[in-house]
């Protein structure tokens, strides 16, 4: 794009083109998530739960887990976050490469959960910013697949640059 | 007696010899806990309590000393169990009781940069110390 | 962000004792410690020198929240301790108070609780050695099993309306009757389960691999294990048969007939097959019970503790005022204190509960047994090799909730 081109609207062509692009990029993104199970608590049973057989995350394509933030794209914040607890997520999170979403998996991980006391932090959206939140002490599993599912429609409504900020 | 229970009141400078009492001489071989309970009302506030097990007899004892807010100290048992260490260490944090002998007392449950032993009856329950500040409104956007 | 996170930690050790060695931070998150332990691991090579395991990750404030509550609303805090098998925290905490009391359960109350705690410790099992298989590679093992406890999660929420976190004990009695159906879908789970673990044996009982890397490994002694406290499927590993269902019966313990199983040497494959015999164990005591069900109240008839029936709360003052008083007040306890102990799924659950009458209890302290297992697991550790870390902890079976309340 040449310098005056800030001023000048882009093109119907253009813009027909990056929102082509952006539901292929979007739809490759959103049926290919790698979670990083970030697990403290007991919705850790929930989570052992949808991610085997009977409610499997595998058919959505959230099952493989990476162990490791560097790989991952999707932080699910599993369980209480203390505050002890909470430097270490905050690391983890910035150590995850854009584009990255987080789900707030549980009441505790959402707003601290009826633990509401000088240990437990109120939820983790004190300290990072989160995409997803599934209430529930733990939730069921049904809910954590609707909740996916959600991010998945709003993984592909997104737009999704990735040569630079406009295509 | 006490539910069950064998309770002995000693006083907080013969623990040692009680204790070694009680496993060389009674076999209570386990040592299941240590506790404190804060009274403040009373002189002296703390109560640290142990409790142990006998495999042998099955049975279990509990101990009791009065340890006072101004000098809030009992003897450790790391010497004669192995895992007073880490229930001591717990005991300092929640209650800020130290053992002498234990020269472990780093914060367990509690992370390093706690001020105040949040067991104790006058900490407030909701009173938080963050360790990550929380985000803003500006950062938020 | 750039500022540096503040470490929650002071490790024991920053540098190694001879030249070469490294040390090595095994993180709180990181998916062998089951996400809440920090191992400080000094190596030289592959080999552990030293480790300095640090806990409290997850410590909620239990104790804390429980001296603000209620005697009853506390339950679902007590609940979330052990988490995976967490009606054998409901009835521990509420036999504590029912000491106390002075309360005697009824008979059909204490066949089921001793049934459903059987049958918590059998999904607990479940979800440890499913774990710990899987970090060894067994992925397949991970499956069955966890298809069997989703089952079990399953028919305990068709009972108590919640799959893990159940808050169904009550002071006094339960919260509600088993429904109709649910023993005849009991028995089928319950075979089912027997295949899955039989198959379960026949892909790792005799697998080269799995043998290689957990026989000799995480070996502990009786007198040592004694000495570090630790009690419950390690201990027995050990070979001591000390289980506090037989040494001191509680609930209907005393009219079951089951075999408590053993170890050899104390490594890591002694505890896993000590936690599968004890699931065998645990569903033939369980299939006893639902033999020994006879029909008859749940909760025992003292006002001082039991809900009164609804009807009568909307009919009747007397009932009205009593459930109002048992809401607001909570159950009134006389003063004392008492320390009762289970046999949990990992060991000794103790609860210490510090009573000065009314409703809200003094202090309430649980003595976990994974906190106590996290003290002495260094033994465990030291001497092996840096892959052994995984196979050791996962047959620790630390529950975070529990280790940290």
């Amino acid at each position: 794009m040449t310098a005056g081109a800030q001023e000048r609207r882009p093109s119907a062509a253009f813009e027909y083109l990056t929102t082509r692009k952006d539901e292929f990029v979007g739809w490759a993104r959103k049926f290919s998530l790698f979670p990083y199970p970030f697990v403290t608590a007991c919705c850790a049973m929930e989570f052992m739960s949808v991610s085997s057989t009977l409610y499997d995350t595998d058919r959505f394509g959230a099952a493989l887990p990476r162990f490791t933030p560097r790989q991952s794209d999707l932080l699910m914040v599993v369980g209480t976050v203390t505050h002890k607890q909470a430097p270490i997520l905050l690391k983890v999170y910035e150590q995850m490469c854009e584009p990255k979403w987080v789900i707030a998996f549980g009441v505790c991980a959402s707003s601290g959960g009826f633990y509401q006391n000088y240990a437990a932090l109120p939820g983790i959206d004190k300290i990072i910013p989160v995409d997803l939140y599934i209430p529930g002490c733990p939730p069921r599993p049904e809910m954590v697949i609707d909740g996916i599912m959600k991010l998945q429609d709003r993984i592909a409504r997104d737009r999704h640059p990735i040569i630079n900020e406009t295509f | 007696m006490a539910h069950g229970t064998l309770s002995l009141l000693i006083e907080p400078a013969r623990l040692l010899e009680v204790v070694r009492a009680l496993k060389d001489r009674f076999g209570f071989d386990m040592f299941l806990d240590v506790t404190a309970v804060d009274w403040p009302q009373r002189q002296p506030r703390f109560d640290v309590v142990w409790h142990f097990y006998s495999t042998r007899e099955r049975v279990r004892v509990r101990l009791k000393a009065r340890v006072p807010e101004a000098d809030p100290a009992a003897d450790s048992l790391t010497g004669l169990y192995g895992s007073a260490r880490f229930m001591e260490r717990e005991c300092h944090d929640m209650y800020g009781i130290a053992f002498r002998g234990n020269d472990d007392l780093r914060p367990i449950l509690l992370y390093e940069g706690f001020v105040g032993h949040p067991l104790r009856k006058d900490y407030p329950k909701q009173k938080e110390q963050p360790l990550v500040p929380y985000r803003t409104n500006e950062a938020a956007k | 962000m750039s500022l540096p996170l503040p470490n929650p930690i002071r490790p024991a050790f920053d540098r190694g004792g001879s030249p070469g060695a490294v040390i090595v931070n095994i993180g709180p998150s990181h998916p062998a410690t089951h996400g809440t332990i920090q191992i400080v691991a000094e190596l030289d090579g592959e080999r552990v020198v030293r480790t300095d395991v640090h806990c409290g990750y997850l410590h909620r404030g239990f104790e804390k929240e429980c001296e603000s509550h209620t005697w009853h609303n506390l339950i679902p805090y007590v609940d979330r301790l052990n988490y995976c098998s967490a009606l054998i925290n409901d009835f521990a905490y509420c036999e504590a108070v029912e000491k106390l009391m002075g309360i005697e359960i009824t008979p059909r109350c204490r066949h089921l609780r001793t049934l459903l705690s059987e049958y918590s410790r059998i999904a607990d099992h479940l979800t440890c050695i499913a774990a710990a298989l899987m970090e060894l590679g067994a992925m397949t093992a991970f499956l069955y099993l966890v298809t069997i406890r989703d089952y079990i999660y399953e028919h305990l929420a068709a009972l108590t309306g919640a799959r893990v976190t159940y808050s169904y004990g009550r002071i006094g009695g339960l919260a509600n009757d088993v429904p109709e159906g649910w023993l005849k879908r009991l028995g089928e789970i319950l075979d089912q389960m027997d295949t899955f673990t039989g198959r379960v044996h026949g892909l790792v009982d005799r697998n080269r691999i799995f043998i290689d890397r957990t026989r000799d490994v995480g070996v502990l002694t009786t007198a040592e294990a004694i000495h570090w406290g630790f009690t419950g499927p390690i201990l027995r590993s050990t070979g001591a048969p000390r289980d506090l269902r037989k040494d001191t019966p509680y609930l209907s313990y005393a009219e079951l007939d089951f075999e408590v199983p053993v170890g050899i040497k104390g490594d890591n494959y002694d505890r896993y097959f000590v936690r599968m015999r004890e699931i065998d164990e645990s569903a033939h005591m369980i299939r006893q019970l639902a033999d020994m069900l006879e029909p008859g109240p749940i909760c025992v008839d003292d006002r001082r503790c039991t809900f009164p029936e609804k009807h009568l709360v909307y009919s009747e003052i007397e009932s009205l005022i009593n459930h109002f008083k048992l809401v607001m007040d909570g159950p009134q306890v006389p003063p004392g204190e008492v320390y009762s102990a289970q046999e949990g799924a990992n060991g000794e659950l103790g609860f210490y509960i510090v009573s000065v009458g009314g409703g809200v209890p003094w202090k309430v302290h649980c003595r976990s047994p994974s906190f106590v297992h996290m003290g002495g697991v260094h033994r465990m550790l030291d001497g092996y090799q840096l892959a052994d870390i995984v196979p050791t902890f996962g047959s620790v079976n630390m529950i975070g909730g529990e280790c940290d309340r």
